[in-house]
């Protein structure tokens, strides 16, 4: 329930293909409001301050750090987030997170994807330190990170060369 | 066998790769209210909370409490421990009462329709403060002119202790060589990606509560709770979701989580607190602070003779809860120097409070601390012997014909292939092929340093770690399988998940001991009111402990289902098998165990009178020896040192480990690295600041740095197996080796690359200032 006097602003955006049109708290961040209001949990917040890459989301198809930017910014904007993101690489990346064990508790891994996806997308043939340093603005406490580039280079592998 | 010691994935990842997981936040409960916490600004203060109406005046605020309130649904509580008699660790509460003794110490809360006004709400409440003297230094704070981290106390002194064995004295008189050094650990932290968190709900009604909450042992969390706030155990649920990420972080009582429980006690409406990450830096258990100074005596054949340490370890404001933060000193001074053989040793271990916030159980307690200060040592001695390190430490690894072999402190080494191990690491490392090329980067001028850490770690404690010392923590565990009428098997273990993919080894387990694939095996784990009491996630102790429970349920089934089915095929149960889920005889499948399981339940008439199936069956395990399982392994570390900015950049590193028998290697290897990592980050970034003042200064990520992944080197890991075997499996520790041997693996690489400069570092994180002052390039 939104607390009385809580200023709001109108937005209409679309998220992962649905049109949305309501009201939005002024302070709420983008991924905030996906996931508390919008019901889309699949992004985390893993530190609000713009540092842990976990709260990723696309907007009008860039990544971007669903903490650092406002849900009103989200105004006329397509949002994409990890349950509504179905592009191949997108696809190929979660089956090879998946089976290189890419993930343990897998709180970074929806972010991960998303970080992975937009590199791939840019160079589809990195190398493995390409690899280390995209990914550097997305920490995993867990995994110690190799699972993670060995699922990217997995994917890059049988990518068609650009 | 055909699943166990298989490399499959964890099958419940494939939710949570797709966003489809879900973690404490991702739930809400309709009428929730949201916790803000009004947390001390001093590190050691009085006060009186002067005015809340403010507060509650803002719109959208429910109620604002303070102890005075909670009091009357919540008790407080103290650590004590039959390990640390004797030991000072005042009364704590679920919000401080008249004084705060360490910044962040929560004082009141507001329940508010939304986070943000709650956090608005909490800056709106009146306190008047009388700062009082703080202690943080840690190297101060048993000075006589300290002030004391609590009013009444005269020394901060919480805890001392010496573990000794052997005659020490004798030990360093016969020494021809002795080597020394004082090494300071800075305090670091688990930093799960996710943060705690909780959404308490109190039925009036039922008197029953309910808590979900992102953390690794929900039956000891129901325990607390039932005894400080007063609900029978049975009406308290404990829901741990999927929780992201733990690291021992998640498996103490917070102030703050306990206070969410009292509230929803108190107002009987749904109440959520989750941490931001700020608070979290500020709150979560801080771990490894101490300054030990240690001498190691050594023969004139290069033969250890003895140790005598003495650790001074911060605690923080208080012992924490229930498993008191002692542990983490006595771990430090048991694993040190434990792969060695030695004849004495002397260990003075003092607990100090601080006005910090607590430090406790953090992934591989105390080992990564004992082994560092151990490995250092070791290396001294093979440098003043001008003797390869790795020659020095085979000639006093404790050789396997000399096992079973108790060390001067009572630990027993059974079991254990550092030999193994060694050959391993060096076939992994080319060593003579390495040595040239690290002596031609440094012919080429750069500075590089290649170390070793060997490593003993203490895993899978039993029912005597705790249960001796009266603390109420289960080292048993229990595992329920169920044939379901579809044929499935649902699982339901009192081990829990938190992301190490123990459950996933379980259901291989299962999968091996009842005759199907893994993947009809359901694993439910985490929820008080559906898995029976036990242990969840400490301690490596899975494998070793759910694994064995898993694997007598499995075969408890299987009989069962084999009598069921001889008795309707009217044939012997011995010419019987169950496998990938059918019932078999010689001549191949005779019905699916779909089949059988329905005519259980559906058709029961269809069995002779007297067969009643238990297609629901427990087993419990507990090991009845061994107080704890013992690991070994080998690491090392090749780094690179920058002389102009200090920086420095872990090259390459390699991980050998003997955990027993691997359920499956895919995920121990994540943890082998995982650890690592973590052991890298302590090393080199990791640190939890105050300044002078008491003032926290790590508040942020970008503050505590955590390893990224551009900075970490690919790690070779591989392993010896040598099965456990007082146990059907065989499966030891796995989850913190890589933890405990990294930060030593590293600080000797380091020192190896300074060698060449004459220099040395002994304290971590090592810093590029640290690097600089040592080179003599920095005041
Ligand atoms: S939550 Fe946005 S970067 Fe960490
Ligand atoms: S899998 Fe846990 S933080 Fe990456």
């Amino acid at each position: 329930m939104l607390p009385p006097d809580e200023p709001t602003a109108e937005i209409a955006c679309t998220v992962n293909g649905e049109a949305i049109h309501t009201q939005v708290p002024l302070r709420r961040s983008l991924v905030d409001w996906l996931r508390h209001d919008v019901g889309l949990t699949g992004s985390h917040v893993g530190c609000e301050h713009g540092v842990c890459g976990a709260c990723h989301v696309r907007v009008d198809g860039q990544v971007v750090r669903g903490c650092l930017m406002l849900a009103v910014q989200a105004d006329g904007a397509t949002v994409e987030t990890i349950e509504g993101a179905r592009d191949p690489l997108t696809l190929a990346l979660q089956d090879a997170f998946f089976h290189h064990a890419a993930l343990q508790c897998g709180f970074c891994t929806p972010g991960m994807i998303l970080q992975a996806a937009e590199l791939l997308a840019q160079h589809p043939a990195p190398t493995r330190a390409e690899v280390r340093e995209a990914l550097s603005g997305n920490y995993c406490r867990c995994t110690g990170y190799q699972p993670i580039v060995d699922a990217v280079m997995a994917v890059s592998a049988i990518l068609p060369a650009k | 066998m055909t699943h166990i010691g298989q490399p499959l994935p964890r099958a419940a990842t494939a939710r949570l790769v797709a966003g489809r997981g879900s973690y404490l936040d991702d739930v809400s409960a309709r009428g929730e209210l949201h916790a803000a916490f009004l947390r001390s600004p001093y590190p050691h203060a009085g006060f009186r909370i002067t005015g809340t109406a403010a507060a509650s005046a803002l719109p959208g605020v429910v109620a604002v409490l303070t102890e005075a309130e909670l009091a009357a649904v919540c008790q407080p509580w103290q650590t004590k421990t039959g390990s640390a008699s004797g030991m000072v660790s005042p009364t704590q509460r679920a919000l401080a009462k008249d004084a705060a003794c360490y910044q962040g110490e929560p004082i009141a809360m507001v329940l508010a329709l939304s986070r943000a006004v709650a956090e608005d709400a909490a800056e709106l409440i009146e306190v008047e403060w009388q700062e009082l003297p703080a202690i943080t230094n840690l190297a101060l704070a048993l000075h006589v002119d300290a002030p004391p981290a609590h009013q009444g106390l005269t020394s901060n002194l919480a805890w001392s202790t010496e573990m000794k064995g052997g005659d020490i004295e004798a030990a360093f008189a016969a020494a021809t060589l002795v080597v020394e050094d004082r090494l300071v650990f800075t305090r670091s932290t688990g930093v799960t990606l996710e943060p705690r968190g909780v959404l308490a709900q109190y039925n009036p009604a039922s008197q029953a509560l309910e808590v979900r909450i992102s953390h690794q042992m929900p039956h000891q969390l129901q325990r607390h709770l039932a005894d400080l706030l007063g609900v029978s155990l049975a009406r308290v649920r404990v829901i741990c979701p999927d929780v992201g990420g733990g690291f021992g972080l998640k498996m103490h009582v917070y102030p703050d989580e306990i206070a969410a429980c009292a509230a929803a006690r108190l107002l009987g409406r749904p109440v959520r607190f989750v941490a931001d990450r700020a608070e979290a830096l500020l709150s979560d258990i801080h771990a490894r602070e101490h300054i030990v100074e240690a001498r190691m005596a050594v023969d004139a054949e290069g033969r250890i003779l003895g140790f005598d340490v003495q650790d001074v370890q911060g605690l923080g404001a208080y012992s924490i809860f229930p498993r008191s933060s002692t542990t983490e000193g006595v771990s430090a001074l048991r694993s040190l120097g434990a792969p060695y053989r030695f004849s004495a040793y002397r260990g003075r271990l003092r607990s100090v409070l601080q006005n910090k916030v607590p430090t406790g159980q953090y992934r591989s307690v105390g080992h990564p601390v004992g082994i560092a200060v151990a490995e250092r040592l070791v290396d001294l001695a093979a440098a003043a012997r001008g003797e390869d390190p790795l020659e020095f430490r085979r000639r006093n690894l404790v050789a396997q014909a000399e096992m079973p072999w108790v060390n001067p402190l009572g630990a027993r080494m059974a079991e254990l292939s550092h030999q193994q191990c060694l050959a391993k690491l060096e076939a992994l490392l080319d060593l003579p092929t390495l040595r040239n090329e690290v002596a031609t980067m440094r012919a080429a001028g750069r500075c590089i340093g290649l170390g070793f850490a060997s490593i003993v770690e203490f895993t899978a404690t039993g029912p005597e770690g705790y249960g001796r010392a009266g603390v109420l923590v289960a080292a048993v565990d229990t595992v329920v399988l169920s044939l379901e009428p579809s044929g499935e098997v649902t699982a339901r273990a009192s081990i829990s998940e938190i992301g190490q993919g123990t459950t996933q080894g379980l259901a291989q387990v299962v999968a091996d001991a009842f005759g199907v694939a893994p993947d009809q095996v359901l694993m439910g784990s985490g929820d008080t009111a559906t898995t029976p009491h036990g242990g969840g996630a400490w301690a490596s102790r899975g494998a070793a402990i759910g694994g064995e429970a898993a694997w007598g349920a499995g075969r408890k089934l299987r009989a069962e289902v084999l009598a069921a089915a001889a008795a309707l095929l009217q044939c012997a149960a011995e010419a019987l098998d169950i496998q990938d889920g059918h019932i078999t005889d010689a001549n191949g499948p005779r019905m699916s165990l779909a089949e059988l399981a329905e005519t259980v339940t559906f058709r029961g008439y269809e069995l002779p009178t007297g067969v009643q199936p238990q297609l629901t069956v427990a087993h419990h395990y507990r090991r009845e020896q061994d107080t704890a399982l013992t690991t070994n392994g080998f690491q090392a570390s090749l780094v690179e040192v920058d002389p102009d900015t200090g920086i420095i950049t872990p090259l390459r590193h390699w991980a050998v480990g003997d955990c027993g028998r691997l359920l499956n290697p895919l995920l121990v290897e994540g943890q082998v690295r995982g650890g690592v990592v973590q052991g890298i980050g302590e090393a080199l970034f990791e640190a939890c600041r105050y300044d002078e003042s008491g003032q926290f200064l790590s508040g942020t990520l970008a503050d505590y740095l955590l390893p990224m992944a551009g900075e970490m080197p690919d790690i070779t890991v591989a392993h010896v197996e040598t099965p456990y075997s007082g146990s059907v499996l065989g499966a030891k520790g796995a989850g913190e080796a890589g933890t405990a041997g990294a930060p030593a693996a590293i600080l000797n690489a380091v020192n190896d690359a300074l060698a060449q400069h004459g220099a040395s570092v002994s304290e971590l994180p090592i810093t590029p200032g640290a690097i600089l002052r040592a080179l003599g390039r920095l005041a």
